[in-house]
C-alpha cells in the first residue's frame, strides 16, 4: 500500500469523511460516481410516474401537495448531481450516460401509475423504502454525499406521510375505493422490496462498497427494516398484506417473508419493464425542448461580458 | 497597514471532516494565497479547522433584507411542505 492509500484507509477506518480534494483510489471515485449518479437519475426520472397525476389529482389540496412533492424530487436530483460533480465529472456527461442507457436509475420508476392509489402507494412505499436507504447513507464515507443525504432525509418525511394519508383516505372510502388502495399496494409492494437490490450474496458492488463505507448496511438488512416497519402500516390501512408468507419470527425479532420474483427484477433492470423506453424518451424530449433556454443563457452571458469589456476599454 | 488598498475576504472554516464550511469572519489581504495564510493565523490558532475557504467579499452575491418579503413569502401559505401537516393514526405516526 502506498502512503496515500494508507492515509485514505486510515480515514475510512476512523469513520472520518473523505472530502472532494482528498486523494482517493480511482475505484472509490468510480464506484461513488456510479452510485451517486444512479441516485440522482432516480430522483429525476421518479418525477414522471407521479407527474402523470398532477393534472388529475382528486382535489386541489391533493394537487398542490403532489406538485410540491415532485418539486422536491427535482431539488433532490440537483443536490445529488452537484455532489457527484465534486468527483470531477460534468453534468453533461452524467446526463448523456442516463440518456444512452449506460447509467441506471431505480427500476421502480419503470412501473406505470395506473390509478390515483398508485400515487399514494409511491409516496408511502417507494419514498418509504428510499428513506430507509437514505437514512443509512447519511453515514456514507464521502462528505458531499453524506451532507446531501442529511438534507434530503429532512425533506422526505412529508413525502411518505402524504402518500400514506392519500391511501388511508381511499382505504376508508367506498368498497371500490378500498379496492383501488388494495390493488396499488399489491402492485407496488414487491417492486418496493426490489429497490434494495439483489441479495447480498448476489450483489456485484456490495463488498467493496461496504469496505469503503460507501454503503453502511447491506441490501438484505435494509430490506428487512422496511419489511418490518411496513407490516403495522398495512394493518392500520385495513388492507391485506400482499405477502402471504409474512410471519413474525420471535427468535429473530423480525418478520419472515416470501421470496421476491428475481426474474421480474432482472427483466425490468434489463429494459423490459412497462415504461423503460417511455421514461428515457421523455427525458430526452424534455431536455431537447429546454435547449433554447440554455442557449439563451449562454447568449445573454456573452452579451453581458462583451458590454463589460467595452466599458472597461 | 493601509487596508484600503487591500481587498476584503470572507473566511469559511470546516471544523471537522464531514461538516460544512461555516462562515467565521473576514479579513483584508492582497490575494487569495495571503488571505488563506492570514485566515490560518487568525482563525485556526487552536486547530479549529481542517479546511479553509476564502472568497472575495465582492464576489459574494447576497439577497437583500428589503427583498425578504417577496423572496420568502411564497412559502408562508404552503404548510403542506412540512411533515407535521399530515395527521396520521398514532400507531403509524412515527413515519
Ligand atoms: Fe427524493
Ligand atoms: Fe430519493
Ligand atoms: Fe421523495
Amino acid at each position: 500500500m502506498t502512503s496515500q492509500e494508507e492515509n485514505f484507509m486510515r480515514k475510512i477506518e476512523a469513520d472520518e469523511k473523505i472530502e472532494p480534494k482528498d486523494w482517493m483510489p480511482e475505484a472509490y471515485r468510480k464506484n461513488l460516481i456510479r452510485q451517486m449518479s444512479q441516485h440522482a437519475h432516480s430522483e429525476v426520472i421518479g418525477m414522471q410516474p407521479e407527474g402523470n397525476w398532477i393534472t388529475r389529482a382528486p382535489s386541489l389540496r391533493r394537487k398542490v401537495v403532489l406538485l410540491s412533492k415532485v418539486q422536491d424530487e427535482a431539488g433532490h436530483g440537483l443536490y445529488l448531481y452537484s455532489a457527484t460533480e465534486t468527483l470531477g465529472i460534468t453534468r453533461a456527461e452524467l446526463i448523456a450516460a442516463l440518456q444512452s442507457g449506460e447509467a441506471k436509475y431505480a427500476s421502480i420508476f419503470n412501473y406505470p401509475t395506473l390509478t390515483w392509489g398508485d400515487v399514494g402507494a409511491i409516496g408511502w412505499l417507494v419514498d418509504g423504502a428510499a428513506i430507509v436507504n437514505q437514512v443509512s447513507l447519511q453515514r456514507t464515507s464521502y462528505g458531499p454525499y453524506s451532507r446531501g443525504m442529511i438534507r434530503i432525509c429532512k425533506e422526505e418525511s412529508f413525502h411518505q406521510r402524504q402518500g400514506y394519508e392519500a391511501l388511508l383516505a381511499l382505504a376508508n372510502g367506498s368498497p371500490e375505493q378500498k379496492q383501488i388502495a388494495q390493488d396499488s399496494l399489491n402492485r407496488f409492494y414487491w417492486p418496493a422490496l426490489m429497490m434494495f437490490g439483489p441479495h447480498d450474496s448476489e450483489s456485484a458492488h456490495s463488498a467493496k462498497s461496504m469496505e469503503w463505507k460507501i454503503k453502511r448496511e447491506t441490501n438484505d438488512d435494509l430490506r428487512q427494516k422496511f419489511i418490518d416497519q411496513t407490516v403495522p402500516q398495512i394493518e392500520v390501512l385495513g388492507l391485506e398484506h400482499p405477502d402471504k408468507a409474512i410471519k413474525w419470527n420471535e427468535e429473530r425479532g423480525h418478520y419472515d417473508s416470501g421470496e421476491i420474483d428475481w426474474d421480474e427484477f432482472y427483466s425490468v433492470i434489463n429494459g423490459n419493464g412497462h415504461c423503460n423506453r417511455q421514461r428515457v424518451e421523455h427525458h430526452i424530449a424534455a431536455h431537447d425542448e429546454g435547449t433554447w433556454v440554455r442557449d439563451a443563457i449562454t447568449a445573454y452571458n456573452e452579451k453581458k461580458n462583451a458590454k463589460k469589456a467595452q466599458n472597461v476599454a | 497597514m493601509n487596508t484600503e488598498k487591500l481587498e476584503l475576504f470572507e473566511v469559511f472554516i470546516r471544523s471537522k471532516r464531514g461538516l460544512d464550511h461555516k462562515h467565521i469572519g473576514s479579513l483584508h489581504a492582497e490575494d487569495h494565497e495571503q488571505a488563506l495564510e492570514y485566515a490560518r493565523d487568525c482563525y485556526t490558532r487552536r486547530s479549529e479547522g481542517v479546511s479553509i475557504w476564502v472568497v472575495k467579499s465582492n464576489d459574494i452575491c447576497s439577497s437583500q433584507e428589503d427583498d425578504a418579503e417577496c423572496f420568502y413569502d411564497p412559502s408562508d401559505d404552503k404548510p403542506y411542505r412540512h411533515a407535521t401537516y399530515y395527521v396520521l393514526p398514532d400507531p403509524v405516526n412515527n413515519m
